[in-house]
């Protein structure tokens, strides 16, 4: 929960909500992006970028090799495989089965 | 020295420890008379022992174990009254998973659900929101926990279902912040601490000013670190370059991921969602002033503690620790875990009895899954 694990933006799914699709390791997930909104304000500009993933909030930019680097060490220490079962689990939740 | 062979760049691990080495001879740090560094975040905590780097270094550096981990500072009357909140037949109940297994006075989240109360194990408090959305006939409360790199989060949400008049939806709010624990460990004259390695996600959203007054009223260094064990090590070092040179200053070992000032859209949203409370109750640590955040008037109708009329202020606070538990001595560097008789007996990560053996970053579980050394890297008998 404190660590956060670093994704990609895949698509923006809502921009006045601010909401963007993310994917790590193969789970993909909408998160909100207000925290690191260029200051265009056009949400587009975050396509493709990295960003660290804090309980469904994108809390700072990062670059890819860093990005690399987190997600391993967060593999390393466990922390990675428990954030994307917690994303798979939030799914469930919704629906009730969890 | 051992080495390191194991790291992503050992010849980097390799240098960073004998540069360790050296300074602690510098100083004159010895087994008996060591330095001691508290990392504050239970994240360094977990990498620590994962990575053996209590052992990889110097007999004369001592690490003392920090409060940073919400899960194990959280008082057994909160996770009661969560379970009180729990069982209305109509509220949803939502939480992250770290918090689950805390053991209350009488039952755990967990064993909560077990016994039929409506308890969902969320990612993120998006879902909670979206839970409200679509269950309009429910009440779904959110279990808002955590330090400033969870509080924005939830910030947010509240804005958002403002924005949406979603009327079903609430936090139960029992954020802390990290600086006021340091404080009072910091005037505690039993604590013997040297320096600190700061928190890097916190530090994200905060920025290093909150820091500040550790080296400016108390002379102490702190370096903020990232999670890698190159990240930790090279703070450590910066900590005790510090210190052999008589400075006490904020440094940034972690620039790549904190900017200095914190994250601008976080802080305003945490600043106009909550306020501080004038004290809050910390496990093992005791009422400490003004280190909980309660919700502003202005979103009240978003404070479950209003709305259901139960929280802090509303019962008695003092609730006594299971028998044998000493949480609040390992968390005050007063014992290592291993000194709690229920150690590894009474207490393990499948039956907690304390608050620290329950999450992967509390000192006790780490203690008890590492053993606070990697078996791989003890010397050969
Ligand atoms: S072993 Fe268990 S009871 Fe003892 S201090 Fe650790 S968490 Fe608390």
């Amino acid at each position: 929960m404190c660590l956060g694990i670093p994704a990609q933006i895949m698509s923006i799914s809502d921009a006045t909500k601010k909401l963007a699709m993310v994917e790590v390791s193969g789970v993909q997930r909408e998160v909100n992006v207000a925290c690191i909104m260029p200051e265009s304000g056009d949400a587009d500009e975050l396509l493709g970028a990295w960003a660290l993933i804090h309980v469904g909030f994108a809390m700072s930019r990062i670059n890819e090799e860093e990005a690399k680097k987190t997600l391993e060490i967060l593999i390393q220490l466990g922390e990675a495989q428990a954030e994307i079962e917690a994303m798979r689990h939030g799914q469930a939740a919704l629906e009730g089965s969890s | 020295m051992k080495y390191a062979d194991e790291f992503r760049d050992p010849e980097a691990v390799n240098t960073v420890l004998s540069e360790i080495e050296s300074i602690i001879d510098e100083i004159g740090a010895t087994a008996d008379q060591p330095i001691h560094i508290m990392e504050i975040c239970g994240g360094h905590t977990h990498a620590i022992f994962r990575y053996g780097l209590d052992k990889l270094t110097p007999e004369g550096l001592e690490f003392i174990h920090g409060p940073g981990c919400p899960v194990c500072v959280l008082p057994m009357a909160r996770v009661d009254e969560c379970v009180e909140l729990a069982e209305r037949p109509e509220v949803i109940f939502t939480t992250f998973g770290d918090a689950v297994r805390v053991p209350g006075t009488k039952k755990s989240l967990l064993q909560a659900k077990a016994d039929g109360a409506d308890i969902r194990i969320v990612y993120s408090p998006l879902d909670a929101l979206e839970l409200a959305r679509r269950n309009p006939d429910r009440e779904v409360v959110f279990f808002a926990l955590g330090f400033e790199t969870t509080t924005p989060s939830t910030a947010l949400c509240v804005q958002q279902a403002a924005q949406e008049k979603i009327s079903n939806f609430s936090l139960f709010c029992n954020h802390i912040t990290v600086p006021p624990p340091i404080k009072v460990l910091l005037d505690d004259p039993y604590m013997k601490l040297d320096g600190f390695v700061g928190p890097g996600h916190v530090s994200m959203v905060i920025g290093l000013e909150p820091y500040e007054f550790i080296a400016r009223d108390y002379n102490k260094p702190i370096v903020v670190a990232g999670f890698e064990p190159v990240d930790l090590l090279q703070s450590v070092m910066m900590v005790l370059e510090q210190i052999k040179s008589g400075q006490a200053k904020v440094e940034n070992q972690y620039a790549r991921i904190v900017p200095d000032q914190g994250n601008p859209v976080s802080i305003a949203a945490c600043e106009d969602v909550y306020e501080r409370r004038e004290s809050f109750e910390w496990r093992g640590l005791g009422e400490i002033d003004e280190s909980g955040l309660k919700i502003r008037e202005k979103y009240a109708s978003f404070d479950a503690e209003r709305k259901f009329g139960i929280g802090y202020g509303q019962a008695s606070r003092v609730v006594e620790e299971p028998e044998g538990c000493r949480c609040g001595d390992v968390m005050t560097g007063r014992i290592k875990p291993i000194q709690c008789e229920q150690f590894g007996k009474g207490c393990t990560p499948e039956r907690p009895l304390g608050a620290l053996m329950v999450s992967s970053e509390g000192a006790c579980a780490a203690y008890y899954q590492y053993g606070g050394v990697r078996p791989d890297l003890e010397p050969a008998a």
